[in-house]
């Protein structure tokens, strides 16, 4: 569905996991402060920081393209209402407000939808990446 | 408007109904059957299930009926049922999912580890679901009405019965594959008859839909009225047949009403000939077909506030109702829920092309509608008008059986969510006892208030539910996901000071006749004001409370916000600073 970024190739998540797991970190586990899993899992200041920049990740990312949408389908009553003869100009024989809010908006709904789920998606993956780091 | 074809289809959506209902109790007997069950849905067969069960009478019937009465300014209930799972999407689906919630006080309760808030918002959902379970109710009535000619609560009563004895016998409750086939019904429904009525309506010479006159009758239309009416002519008509005019006994013969307002008295039945100009409701503003086209022409007191109030209550109301929520845990996981989300844009989306057209449409061949007042039945009587004999009454069967299905399985997902929230919360009775017992309180209490409302617009009422749930349960679930800084006491007031006044705003409009004060828009809209009201009496009440944040509410985060996979659970001794 979504393009992985570059250099991670297109390893499915439980692969993700094995990595981490692998005896190679065996070494580090030893000093486990190093693992953001357990700072997290062990609520420690470190594991709250990696826990906010996620949140603060995510809550931008939905707050900003909720804003975008909800503010262009917002202006319109206050534009039909200033400019009265917008609402007589016609797109593809139809009337302006009927265009707009009949067939404009629902593909712009989509693609919006689209587009936040691939980047909340690919933030998480950061996210995965940098808690699961050894 | 009565027709064999419509009362089969009827009968046969709810017969249906009943029988997929017992067939799927056998197939999935235990809860645990369901949640194994549940682990295997894909999100298509998710996003087609929450769409047949969000898509109700208001979508079906009501949104077509307000745009033909109102023109575009209603086209914003489409848009913002739509919208709605935007914001959903982008602010609840994936935490709301990952808390393992299954109903809202469940969330609400899992997040404040408080029972109070848990309470209330049970409270909350039980008001919301019985405001919203209440136009469901309604249009099934009208519908019936309009196919059969009974009077408008038998249709209420056969919608409680059949959906309160499916529920209470098991069947219904929570298969996915049900509410799913009811979605592609739906579509199918208004769909197809719709694509015949376009080329009708080429044929017919593609008049315009936008003429600078008042709407005409197109042929000699024989009409009935179900109840006492004051119309107003706009120049003198020859009707024919009998009934009462302004206190006036006529009997099978010919009058002139002269222009200006009229009573018409209950059961009278007139003819009125063709390209006369139609009289309209006296409560109705009436527009030429040209400014009905352009926004504004619903001509209220304060035309804009309503709209943006219309903007609020659907855009954010669509997280808070009680039965679409139940469906996010049927997804695997967070990621699941976005990807399933996702695809509800898409059907609705598709869905929601259709209504705006019946509406259009309805000007030039139902156009007697806005003298009735029976605007929500334009879908249903559209096809049979436009199309003669048979391939019209099969048409308007389609659409009856869609609405039909419609209203079951809405109020069906309102009912199951209803009755669990009634028999944990209110009533307190566990087992398949309790939850019969609730689920026949569920469906009686909003069976009994339609005899006492006023009869708005079915796609209004609905707007209500949405108000009261955009200003009191999307606070606790926006700023509940969002801030680590929301308290107990913050979350109960700020749901009060927002669900309060707009569930009270809601009840005044229902059941008084506010008639055209000045402040009867903000009460048949109130989003705009307790939406506002709901958030910041919630933060600024939490900042004020901090020593009283729930426990463990990083703990709580991690669980929101952390993907699944990772396995993090936020689940080692509590060392850190838990309010930070």
């Amino acid at each position: 569905m979504t393009t992985p970024p570059p250099g991670n190739g297109p390893a499915p998540k439980p692969t993700q996991r094995v990595v981490v797991t692998s005896p190679r970190t065996r070494a580090p586990r030893a000093r486990r402060p190093y693992s953001g899993t357990r700072e997290i899992n062990e609520q420690s200041e470190l594991g709250a920081v990696y826990m906010r920049t996620l949140i603060r990740a995510q809550r931008r990312l939905g707050l900003s393209v909720c804003l975008v949408v909800c503010g262009s389908l917002g202006v319109l009553p206050l534009l039909f209402s200033i400019e009265p003869d917008l609402g007589k100009a016609r797109v593809l024989g139809l009337g302006l407000p009927w265009f707009l809010l009949c067939v404009a908006t629902f593909p712009m709904l989509l693609l919006a939808g689209w587009f936040y789920v691939r980047q909340a998606e690919r933030s998480e993956r950061e996210f995965a990446e940098l808690v699961e780091r050894p | 408007m009565t027709s064999g074809y419509a009362i089969v289809a009827v009968l046969v959506v709810a017969l249906g109904t009943i029988l997929i209902g017992t067939y799927g109790l056998r197939v999935s007997r235990t809860t645990s059957d369901f949640y194994v069950a549940s682990r295997t849905v894909s999100p298509w067969w998710n996003a087609s299930a929450i769409g047949g069960e969000y898509l109700s009478a208001a979508s079906f019937v009501g949104i077509a009926g307000l745009i033909f009465a109102y023109g575009p300014d209603m086209l914003w209930f489409p848009v913002g049922y739509t919208a709605g799972y935007l914001v959903l999407l982008t602010m609840v689906a994936a935490p709301l999912r990952r808390s393992g919630a299954y109903t809202l006080p469940d969330f609400a309760e899992a997040r404040f580890r408080s029972k109070v808030v848990r309470a209330v918002a049970s409270i909350l959902a039980l008001a919301i679901g019985w405001l919203y379970l209440l136009p469901q109710l309604e249009g099934a009535g009208l519908t019936l009405n309009t196919v059969t000619g009974a009077p408008d609560w038998v249709g209420a009563l056969v919608v409680t019965v059949v959906v309160t004895v499916n529920v209470m016998s098991g069947g219904m409750r929570s298969i996915t594959f049900v509410q799913a086939f009811q979605y592609w019904l739906k579509l199918t429904a208004i769909t197809v008859p719709i694509m015949f009525l376009i080329v009708v309506w080429q044929v017919h010479g593609a008049e315009s839909l936008t003429k600078p006159e008042f709407p005409t009758f197109p042929h000699d239309t024989v009409v009935k009225f179900h109840k006492e009416t004051t119309i107003h002519a706009e120049q003198a008509i020859f009707i024919k047949g009998s009934g009462a005019i302004d206190g006036m006994r006529i009997e099978n013969a010919g009058h002139t009403l002269p222009d200006g307002y009229h009573r018409i008295g209950l059961g009278s039945e007139f003819t009125f000939p063709q390209g006369a100009p139609v009289p309209h409701l006296s409560t109705m503003d009436h527009n030429t077909n040209e400014s009905w086209a352009l926004p504004d022409s619903g001509a209220q007191r304060f035309p804009l506030y309503g709209v943006y109030s219309l903007i609020i209550a659907t855009f954010l109301g669509t997280m808070g109702l009680p039965h679409v929520i139940v469906r996010f845990y049927t997804n695997p996981n967070g990621t699941a829920a976005r990807r399933t989300t996702l695809i509800v844009l898409g059907l609705l989306s598709v869905f929601y092309l259709m209504p705006p057209i019946y509406g259009a449409l309805g000007r030039l061949y139902t156009p007697e509608l806005l003298m009735t007042g029976q605007t929500d039945a334009v879908v249903l009587v559209l096809p049979t008008r436009m199309i003669e004999g048979i391939g019209g009454q099969l048409l308007g069967a389609l659409v009856a059986g869609g609405a039909f299905a419609a209203f079951l399985s809405t109020s069906s997902g309102l009912v199951v969510s209803l009755a669990g929230v009634l028999s944990q919360d209110v009533l307190r009775l566990g087992g398949v006892r309790g939850f019969r017992i609730s689920t026949m309180l569920a469906g009686i209490v909003p069976l009994a208030m339609t005899f006492v409302s006023t009869g708005m617009p079915v796609a209004d009422m609905v707007g209500l539910a949405f108000a009261v749930a955009a200003s009191s349960l999307c606070p606790l679930l926006m700023l509940g996901i969002w801030s680590t800084r929301i308290t107990t006491i913050g979350a109960i007031s700020g749901m009060l000071a927002g669900g309060v006044p707009a569930l009270t705003a809601g009840l005044v409009t229902m059941f008084t006749d506010t008639g055209n004060a000045w402040y009867e828009v903000l009460l048949s809209r109130p989003a705009a004001w307790t939406v506002p009201l709901g958030f910041t009496v919630m933060y600024v009440v939490s900042l004020l409370t901090q020593r009283h944040v729930p426990p463990g509410v990083q703990r709580t985060m991690v669980k929101l916000h952390a993907p699944e996979n990772l396995g993090l659970d936020g689940s080692g001794p509590a060392s850190a600073d838990e309010r930070s």
